[in-house]
């Protein structure tokens, strides 16, 4: 155990100090505030443009109007339940001074993830992950790395832990960083707001049978908690191709073209049946949990949450098998 | 010779490498003792790089065994790279490192104490840099790190593959002195490959001489240099004279024609003195003499040295 601490130790220090993940620190820290900036300004435009409403008195009014709706004794289970919670997020609004339309830090933290999570994170991820056993391979460090006296299978793990750990820390930053940095620009109001959440698209129309009602917060890391399954599965596959090809750049383009290769075939040919085995199409996660309709009908989130732990599991014995076998002629 | 009573600190059996059916080691065998410096010495492409991959467990043998202090690489890999310490190719480090960080990467690997960093610092003299960037050093200064890290677990066996490339002559010569060093002062085995005679003839003990893939000999350095019989070849004016008091000589099947105005002769170095005595004293113009160990001849034939004469 003290020697796989030793060695997870000897990777993250070299990790940090080739500064590939500062690398990806300063990317959050330059496009945050400009995405955060952009929709800002596009938010004053609409403004602007719609002229000064009075969003109180709007919200008001649909209040009364569903208190109306409700009273109806006619009304079906499944829409009265609806229903009943659109009052109460409108009501939450209303007392705690929150225009609606208007995005507060959690909502933009969150909806970041939600676009972020098939490519602005995977690519973020790759940066470390491509690079940390094809790099050595391209030295030709690695032929010190194999010649103690250590396993290489306990090379490879200290190396996967360290890609773990650095997995976790890119997610970690960036819903600080977005939080923090959106909450300059909208405020951090609205953290609790009641927010639905279980919607599925069946045959085409919204099944509301299974929504809930949870805070924003709540909500907020069920995003995150989302994402980062998708980045350590992107991660993992990264690891793969970095055990496999021999330099870093080679690696680069190989995940580049399986993550916008495979987003493009998701978009082009979703009815395509080996749409549903790839491994991108399953990466859109948090779509499932925010209401969104999912990229291939049919998917739901334990199939997956399976696909992605099938897909890393193949990848993480490939990766084991290769390493530990092959002959070191770099 | 002694080399039976010392321990044998490598010892590698009928080794075998065929890579995409193309054989590239075959059927070598040699050992290494404690104490004395082994050369390694083969044109470049002989197979010297992947014998000492197999030797460290980089590659898998095809056939064969590769023992070091008795444990067997393949069986036994933790115990073996215990006992050995290497440079495959170039001393490749990590350059965005420091020097200091890079030992102590290493140090790391195997839960050494910072003490012995200092320690094989010191030893290879590199205190006043071993805190920049090895991105900065000069190719000498990386040779001398990478054997630092080589030396850090007190390896009973040291391997240095093609030490001196790169090297400039004033630090080919020191760190032969400090080879010599290591095997005498400290009982090591070190084991030196080269594509250089000189070189080797000049650092080592025994020489094992590597040719496509196969040991062509393994000898001691004495019998490289000029003793026993050699191949001497005189250039002289009027051949057919020299050729026939040669002849009267050491006997006329020993003397061969070569080129245009050349003798050459397999002769001892006693029988050398007299023919050249002869010579001289029959007025025969002698441009030039030149002896060669036989197995220099046999290295130069080996490398194609011959194609240029």
């Amino acid at each position: 155990m003290r020697n796989l601490y030793l060695l997870t130790r000897n990777e993250t220090l070299k990790v940090l100090r080739k500064k590939r993940f500062l690398v990806v620190l300063l990317i959050l820290a330059v496009l945050i505030p400009l995405f955060a900036y952009g929709q800002y300004t596009q938010q004053e435009r609409v403004k602007a443009q719609s002229g000064v409403t009075d969003w109180r008195a709007e919200l008001g009014q649909e209040i009364v109007e569903t208190e109306r709706r409700l009273a109806s004794p006619t009304m079906q289970d499944d829409r009265r339940k609806a229903l009943e919670m659109r009052l109460e997020q409108n009501k939450y609004y209303l007392e705690r001074n929150i225009n609606p339309s208007e995005p507060g830090a959690t909502s933009f933290t969150r909806i970041f993830m939600q676009f972020g999570i098939s490519l602005f994170l995977p690519l973020l991820v790759v940066v470390v992950a491509t690079d940390i056993v094809s790099s050595e391979l391209q030295d030709g460090t690695i032929k010190l790395l194999l010649t103690r006296p250590v396993k290489r299978w306990k090379i490879l793990l200290s190396k996967f832990l360290t890609l773990m750990i650095f997995t976790t820390l890119t997610v970690v930053v960036m819903g600080v960083i977005s939080f923090l940095v959106s909450g300059l620009f909208f405020g951090y109001a609205g953290w609790d707001a009641p927010m639905f959440t279980g919607f599925t698209v069946i045959n085409g129309t919204f099944d509301t049978s299974a929504v809930q009602m949870i805070p924003h917060w709540h909500l907020l890391l069920m995003n995150y908690g989302l994402g980062w399954i998708a980045a350590i599965a992107v991660a993992t596959l990264s690891f793969m191709v970095s055990v496999l090809v021999r330099g870093t750049a080679t690696g680069m383009g190989v995940m580049l073209a399986l993550l916008i290769g495979g987003s493009i075939m998701g978009q082009m040919a979703s009815d395509f049946p080996l749409t549903k085995y790839v491994f991108t199409t399953h990466l859109r996660l948090t779509d499932y949990i925010n209401g969104v309709p999912v990229a291939v009908e049919g998917l739901t989130l334990n199939y997956s949450l399976a696909a992605l732990a099938i897909w890393s599991a193949a990848a993480l014995a490939l990766s084991f098998l290769s390493f530990t076998k092959r002959d070191v002629l770099a | 010779m002694n080399d039976k009573q010392r321990p044998v600190a490598l010892s590698v059996r009928n080794l075998q490498k065929t890579i995409r059916r193309r054989t590239i080691v075959k059927n070598i065998t040699f050992d290494v003792f404690a104490g004395e410096v082994f050369g390694f010495l083969g044109p470049n492409g002989a197979g010297k790089t992947t014998t000492i991959r197999m030797i460290v467990g980089l590659i898998k043998p095809t056939a064969g065994h590769v023992l070091i202090g008795g444990h067997d690489v393949q069986k036994d890999f933790l115990e073996a790279m215990r006992c050995v310490g290497c440079i495959v190719e170039n001393p490749e480090l990590y350059k965005y490192m420091t020097g200091w960080q890079n030992l102590e990467h290493f140090a790391r690997m195997l839960d050494l104490p910072d003490e012995r960093i200092d320690e094989v610092v010191r030893l290879v003299r590199m205190e006043g840099r071993i805190h920049d960037k090895v991105k900065t050093y000069s190719l000498g200064m990386r040779q001398r790190l990478g054997i630092a890290q080589a030396l850090l677990a007190r390896p009973k066996l040291l391997i240095l593959d093609e030490p001196t490339n790169g090297l400039d002559p004033a630090g080919i010569r020191e760190l032969r002195e400090f080879i010599r060093h290591l095997a005498q002062a400290e009982g090591l085995a070190v084991f030196v490959s080269s594509h250089m005679l000189a070189e080797v003839q000049m650092m080592c003990d025994r020489v094992a001489i590597l040719s496509n893939g196969e040991i062509v000999k393994v000898a001691t350095v004495e019998e490289i240099v000029h003793t026993g019989t050699n191949r001497v070849e005189w250039t002289v004016d009027s051949r057919d004279l020299a050729m026939r008091l040669l002849a009267e000589e050491v006997g006329a099947d020993r003397v061969e024609p070569l080129g245009d105005n050349k003798l050459v002769a397999l002769l001892t170095p006693e029988q050398t003195a007299a023919c050249n005595r002869l010579l001289i004293e029959a007025n025969v113009k002698l441009y030039g003499v030149q002896v060669q160990g036989q197995l220099e001849e046999l290295f130069l034939q080996i490398t194609g040295g011959d194609s240029i004469a």
